[in-house]
């Protein structure tokens, strides 16, 4: 029998902690929709996604109500649109985006191109149609994957990545670059992610599976309170013991779903996923380790012991754990981050250094607006470097904030939050984007 | 067996439990265990329940609760058990 202190337990993580389950996403394979017709195409689309995602929203809130946890989201995602699009893709984002209202999730993935190695026409033209796409949907967002440890970094997809995410920020400027919050350039993308902007359903997954994210930094954050001054140790292993919980419940959530809705299970994703509300931050985490803000010196080993401690916590906990898995340190949606970057003690360095050991990479960062196309692609070749060296993912999602300079302030409202601009190193690389063509895959990309 | 958590708080009264027990008696739910705590003034009860005998859809039998709650002025919180049992044990 569950004894009354460990029930009072669970209510208080999910009353006053922000326990939560982030996200149902229903991962849709498109591939059998594609035809050469664009219209008929996104015809298919619709009717495929609108067929296989009708009771999904209100599964979601069931399952809610029984079980006392919310599921702050309910979302899609789907085959990358390039692999589906053998003419314009426009008409079929359209589609993506009129689909996601009528079954009435908050996000639908999988806008997103493949392009690691090389591009396809069909890439090439889904690249040029996403600051035009990201500008006239509202709940369509947008991935592409410009490198891969077996494939090395490509170089012409990273320098035209920074031109199109100036594109978005401009045609996106009247809602301070919104639409860059929903396109993410990937190192390593995993095809079972739940969460957004990144998700996708790539093309190695089944027909539909359900992939759940779970959350909770508030509730690590309280469990470190009992632990202050005690050593690493005691920290590594209290914030095992809360993933575990935390991953248990998405495991039941995860299996739940999927017997209701009749849709085979994919995965747990384990992570620390924070939003703007005070109590549900990853920074918090960090400062409750003893740092005076995240970025302070100690920084990078206090998310690296919380990843791994999370990841160790958790894989116990489900019988398929996947997508992004880790901490993730996004600067707008996060409380504890914004006030860091206000005070100074965050820049996008440090952020950099922190990538190298969290689950994804550099989330939700306001830049300058005049910072240059060729910077963010530096920027962006870094993180894929990063990711490719180390064999993980990593993202970048920044956010040039047009007519904006470091120390203004931008706002997306929601869970996206609100980010002080923050300053960029301006030096010129525009010689060393200019090249283009392929960083070869690492060594150690060769295991077979 | 589907089990649920029924947890009942608010300012003491005469009669709580017999008022939750006979709605539960009426939708033919039994209980399985009962705890029960009063800290100052403020009343705190906390009973597992099998909800097969209802025959009732999960979302019914907590409306069914909902004349309760309104004549007692107190919160009624109903969730399955699993996620207790997820949480706590392997």
């Amino acid at each position: 029998m569950i004894e009354t202190g460990e029930i009072l337990q669970t209510m208080r993580m999910i009353q006053e902690e922000n326990f939560d389950i982030r996200t149902i996403t229903l991962g849709i394979n498109l591939l059998n929709c594609s035809e050469a017709e664009a219209d008929r195409c996104a015809d298919r689309v619709y009717d495929k996604i609108c067929y296989t995602a009708r009771n999904l929203v209100h599964t979601g809130e069931e399952i809610e109500k029984e079980f006392g946890i919310p599921i702050v989201n309910k979302r899609i995602s789907v085959t990358p649109v390039s692999m589906i699009a053998q003419g314009d893709p426009v008409p079929i984002a359209r589609a993506l985006d009129r689909a996601a209202k009528e079954v009435g999730v908050n996000f639908l993935g999988g806008y997103s191109a493949l392009m690691h190695k090389g591009s396809t026409d069909a890439d090439e033209r889904l690249l040029a149609s996403i600051p035009q796409v990201l500008s006239e949907t509202e709940l369509l967002c947008s991935s592409v994957n410009v490198a891969s440890t077996r494939a090395g970094i490509n170089m012409n997809a990273v320098r035209e990545m920074g031109r199109i995410i100036k594109q978005t920020a401009e045609k996106t400027s009247s809602n301070d670059g919104l639409g860059c919050a929903k396109l993410v350039v990937f190192a390593n993308a995993v095809e079972d992610n739940p969460f957004m902007a990144g998700a996708f359903c790539g093309a190695g997954e089944p027909e539909c599976a359900i992939n759940v994210g779970v959350s909770g930094p508030g509730v690590v954050k309280v469990a470190l309170e009992s632990v202050r001054e005690q050593p690493f140790d005691v920290v590594a292993e209290t914030i095992k013991r809360t993933a575990f919980k935390i991953t248990r419940v998405g495991q039941l959530v995860a299996r739940e779903a999927s017997r209701r809705l009749n849709i085979p299970f994919g995965i747990v994703d384990l992570s620390l996923a924070p939003t703007p509300a005070r109590g549900d931050s990853v920074a918090y985490i960090l400062t409750e380790m003893g740092l005076e803000y995240a970025g302070a010196p100690g920084t990078t080993a206090a998310l690296a012991l919380l990843n791994d401690a999370v990841k160790k916590g958790g894989i116990m906990a489900s019988n398929h754990v996947g997508g992004l898995s880790g901490a993730f340190i996004p600067v707008s949606e996060d409380i504890g981050m914004i006030e860091a970057a206000s005070a100074g003690a965050l820049t996008l360095e440090k952020l950099e250094a922190m990538t190298c050991v969290c689950s994804v990479g550099l989330d939700m960062i306001a830049v300058p607006g005049d910072t240059s196309a060729e910077t963010i692609s530096g920027i962006i070749a870094d993180e894929a470097a990063i990711g490719m060296i180390n064999n993980k993912t990593t993202a970048v999602r920044i956010i040039p904030a047009v007519g904006k300079k470091a120390g203004d302030t931008v706002e997306f409202g929601g869970l996206l939050g609100h980010a002080p601009v923050m300053p960029v190193n301006g030096y010129s690389n525009a010689a060393f984007i200019a090249r283009g063509g392929r960083i070869p895959a690492p060594i150690h990309a060769m295991r077979n | 067996m589907t089990k649920a958590l029924i947890s009942v708080t608010g300012l003491d009264s005469t009669g709580i439990i017999a008022k939750v027990a006979t709605k539960l008696s009426e939708m033919n739910i039994n209980i399985l265990d009962i705890t029960q705590t009063i800290l100052d003034g403020y009343f705190t009860m906390m009973m597992v329940v099998d909800l097969d005998g209802a025959h009732l859809r999960f979302e019914e039998i907590d409306k069914g609760l909902q004349p309760v709650r309104d004549e007692l002025k107190m919160t009624i919180h109903m969730q399955r058990m699993d996620i207790f049992d997820a949480m706590h044990r392997i």
